[in-house]
């Protein structure tokens, strides 16, 4: 690509169309579909110029029905294609549920092998975007809850332009969670080089006394709290999940041995979440390294409240720095 | 509006001069068309007695398979059996209408349809025994394109019209080559079409003008609920507002079955865009072993739909064309060794190895399922006392 070099400062939604481009670029069986994704470039343009590009047949804008896009995407994956699915926003994805954890998690495992299904769905999820009622969501738990589905959520633009086209090359169903409020910041894009594989949880800020784990958006409001606790004296370690699922232990249980604090944040709901699964597994493995409760962040466990309300119901680097607090007071 | 036979499809009890639903032979095996078979007629010219012959053997042999699966589920040699009894006729016309390079979208009724694709039905009693989840592998071509069952009512239908946007997309339709072009054939039922999925299907298929053709077998059931509650017009209709044509029959011909298929399957390889077929039939058992239709059932109903058996009907025209009793003797038979050989391999399933429960969970390694894989070896290894087993714990410990 002419206009991309090495190091481009690029907002995540252009990283993920240059990402995108490429996967369509480098193999014909790539194919985007979902609502509003031709001319006008999705409602928040990562497909923009695509189907000028790439034509109708392989940029499509589909009817107005999360099911049928899943539904289909399926049987074009069982033609051997793979599919890109865009679902509008987290709230919508429901209506696909159905295809999503039914069908397509497992039929590569009721077909026994015969056939894999590499189809890709892209869901904007989150808040910090002050839209209305079912734009704010954070829906991941359902489907990192589902065997047979992988799911990841980039929090930088260099992320999102490798992990999308990682993501297009797996054979396994990814359930590709971007985080809307991080579309537009720039940042750093190395066209060069993939920074870590596609399931790799990533130590992004070296700390000595606790650690933090978050995913997509709320990285970047760990590495504030970290900041902030620097200037208290507190030295906090960061560690970007990058995959729901499978979670990449490594990372975390190495940063803990070292810490012995863990403080796990997200936006979603707290009950059976992500965020509970990772508490739990670092408690069995890592018992004897703890010097405190693993301490859970999370958004309430109430619907997605009126957007005049969501910074009250979204984590932020405070309520971070209140649970570090928790945890060194042991 | 009470829950009559014929409510919800008009047309077929009596079908009138005007009845446009599609008719060859009627229930006493009589060849007189109806009306709306008239454009269908020329489809019969490619089938001759060699072929009805066949419809009626495989139809005699899934009978016969049937009966053999309900008999082996009494017995506890499957959890589950799923009765194909009086859809046979709808299955095996609309079956023999593909041709080999269609795709085929089965529900889970579809026993006739798999035997004329060529899959190795014994499939079909492992899946409902519990050995596997799929049964056969769709994509080896001595399955005939049969792809897999789908129990969620519904879901499938989505499938079909993705697999024929691919078909598109690889040039498949509208060749003109009549070795080349290709239609995905798929099955549901009346219950079904209440599932937004079969909607959205139409929509999509429609927006996109698939290859597509949709086979409703319209057995009057769900379960125990009969058709008058899905919808209260015709089925046939229903596709009609979302642009795709469609056309009612007598399921139980096997004559019609056929040739309504045969032509919108060319209509659909042609890139004459998707078809919808409403087969007229009747679940004459249960729903499944499971079921009690005694609770649900209508005497009367089922009595009528008995005398409209498709295997008796083209058997009683096959003799009005002069087959003798030889031959009916001989496909009897055939049907006896084919239920005894299903039986002899029933009762010589193993249970699947527990791998079975691991492998392909994901296509490409997992770690997660990696390692309890090897927690469920190293757990039953504990149980093992033998010294070999012991000093294998002992290792991995
Ligand atoms: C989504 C979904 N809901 C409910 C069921 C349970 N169920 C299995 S078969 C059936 C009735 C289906 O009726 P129909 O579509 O007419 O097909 P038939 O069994 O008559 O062939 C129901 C409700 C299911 N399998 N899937
Ligand atoms: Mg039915």
């Amino acid at each position: 690509m002419s206009t991309e070099t090495t190091l481009d400062e690029l907002p995540m939604a252009k990283a993920l169309n240059a990402g995108l481009r490429q996967a369509l670029a480098d193999d014909p069986k790539v194919l985007l579909m979902g609502e509003d994704i031709g001319p006008l470039g999705g409602v928040f343009r990562v497909t923009e110029g695509l189907q000028a590009e790439f034509g109708k047949e392989r940029v499509v804008d589909t009817p107005l029905a999360e099911s049928g896009i899943i539904g289909t995407a399926i049987g074009l994956a069982l033609r051997g294609y793979r599919p890109v699915c865009e679902i509008q926003f987290d709230g919508f994805i429901y209506p696909g549920f159905d295809q999503i954890t039914s069908q397509l998690a497992k039929l590569t495992n009721r077909g026994g092998g015969a056939f894999s299904m590499p189809v890709v769905i892209r869901v904007p999820y989150g808040g910090h975007i002050g839209a209305v009622e079912h734009h704010q969501e954070s829906p991941e738990a359902y489907f990192a809850h589902t065997p047979g589905l992988r799911l990841v959520s980039p929090s930088t633009p260099n992320d999102a332009y490798w992990m999308i086209q990682e993501a297009i090359a797996s054979n396994d169903p990814v359930m590709f969670f971007e985080p809307k409020s991080r579309y537009w910041p720039k940042g750093p894009v190395d066209f060069t080089a993939s920074a870590a594989p596609l399931h790799a949880s990533r130590i992004v800020r070296t700390g000595t006394d606790v650690t933090l784990v978050g995913h997509g958006a709320m990285v970047s409001v760990l590495l504030q709290a970290a900041e902030v606790a620097q200037g208290e004296g507190v030295s906090v370690e960061v560690v970007d999940l990058r995959s729901l699922s499978p979670v990449d232990y490594g990372p975390i249980l190495e940063s803990v041995t070292r810490t012995g604090r863990l403080v796990v944040a997200q936006e979603a709901s707290g009950f059976v979440s992500v965020g509970s699964e990772i508490a739990a597994t670092v408690a069995e493995r890592a018992f004897y390294s703890l010097q405190a409760p693993v301490l859970r962040v999370s958004g309430f466990d109430t619907p997605f409240p009126p957007a005049k309300l969501e910074t009250l119901f979204l984590p932020d680097a405070d309520r971070v720095l209140e649970a570090v607090d928790r945890a060194m007071a042991y | 509006m009470t829950d009559s036979p014929s409510a919800g499809s008009p047309g077929i009890d009596s079908p009138g001069a005007d009845s446009p639903t599609v008719r060859f032979l009627t229930a006493d095996g009589a060849f007189e068309p109806t009306p709306g078979a008239e454009e269908y007629a020329s489809y019969l010219e490619r089938i001759g007695e060699t072929e009805l012959r066949r419809f009626y053997r495989d139809m005699a042999v899934v009978r016969r398979f049937d009966q053999e699966g309900t008999n082996l589920q009494r017995q506890g040699q499957m959890a589950l059996w799923v009765p194909s009894h009086g859809q046979e006729g709808a299955q095996v016309g609309s079956a023999y209408a593909a041709r080999p390079q269609d795709h085929i979208f089965p529900s889970y009724r579809e026993h006739a349809v798999g035997l004329v694709r060529g899959i190795d039905v014994l499939a079909i009693v492992e899946l409902l025994r519990g050995n596997t989840h799929g049964g056969w592998d769709p994509t080896d071509p001595s399955n005939g394109n049969f792809h897999g069952y789908c129990l969620v009512i519904g879901s499938h239908s989505l499938h079909a019209t993705g697999y024929a946007m691919g078909l598109q997309r690889d040039g498949l339709v509208g060749t003109g080559d009549p070795e080349v072009d290709t239609a995905v054939l798929a099955y549901f039922g009346d219950g079904a079409t209440s599932q937004g999925d079969v909607s959205e299907a139409f929509v999509f298929s429609a927006s996109s003008q698939t290859p597509n053709v949709f086979f409703l077998q319209n057995n009057h059931w769900a379960i125990s609920v009969p058709v008058t509650v899905q919808s209260r017009t015709p089925l046939y209709l229903r596709s009609r507002g979302f642009g795709v044509p469609s056309v009612q029959i007598d399921g139980n011909d096997v004559l019609a079955s056929y040739a309504v298929t045969a032509k919108h399957l060319d209509e659909a390889r042609a890139g004459n865009g998707p078809q919808f077929i409403e087969a007229l039939t009747y679940r004459i058992g249960a729903h499944t072993s499971s079921d009690d239709p005694t609770k649900y059932a209508d005497q009367a109903q089922h009595d009528l739909w008995v005398s409209r058996d498709p295997i008796i009907r083209l058997e009683k025209y096959l003799r009005s064309l002069g087959e003798g009793d030889a031959f009916f003797a001989e496909v009897a038979t055939e049907a006896e060794d084919f239920a005894a050989d299903i039986r002899h391999r029933t009762l010589a399933l193993t249970a699947p190895d527990k791998s079975l429960i691991f492998d392909n969970v994901y296509s490409e390694p997992h770690p997660v399922v990696t390692e309890q894989k090897q927690w469920l070896e190293r757990y039953e290894a504990s149980f093992d006392t033998s010294p070999e087993a012991s000093a294998v714990t002992k290792e991995q410990a």
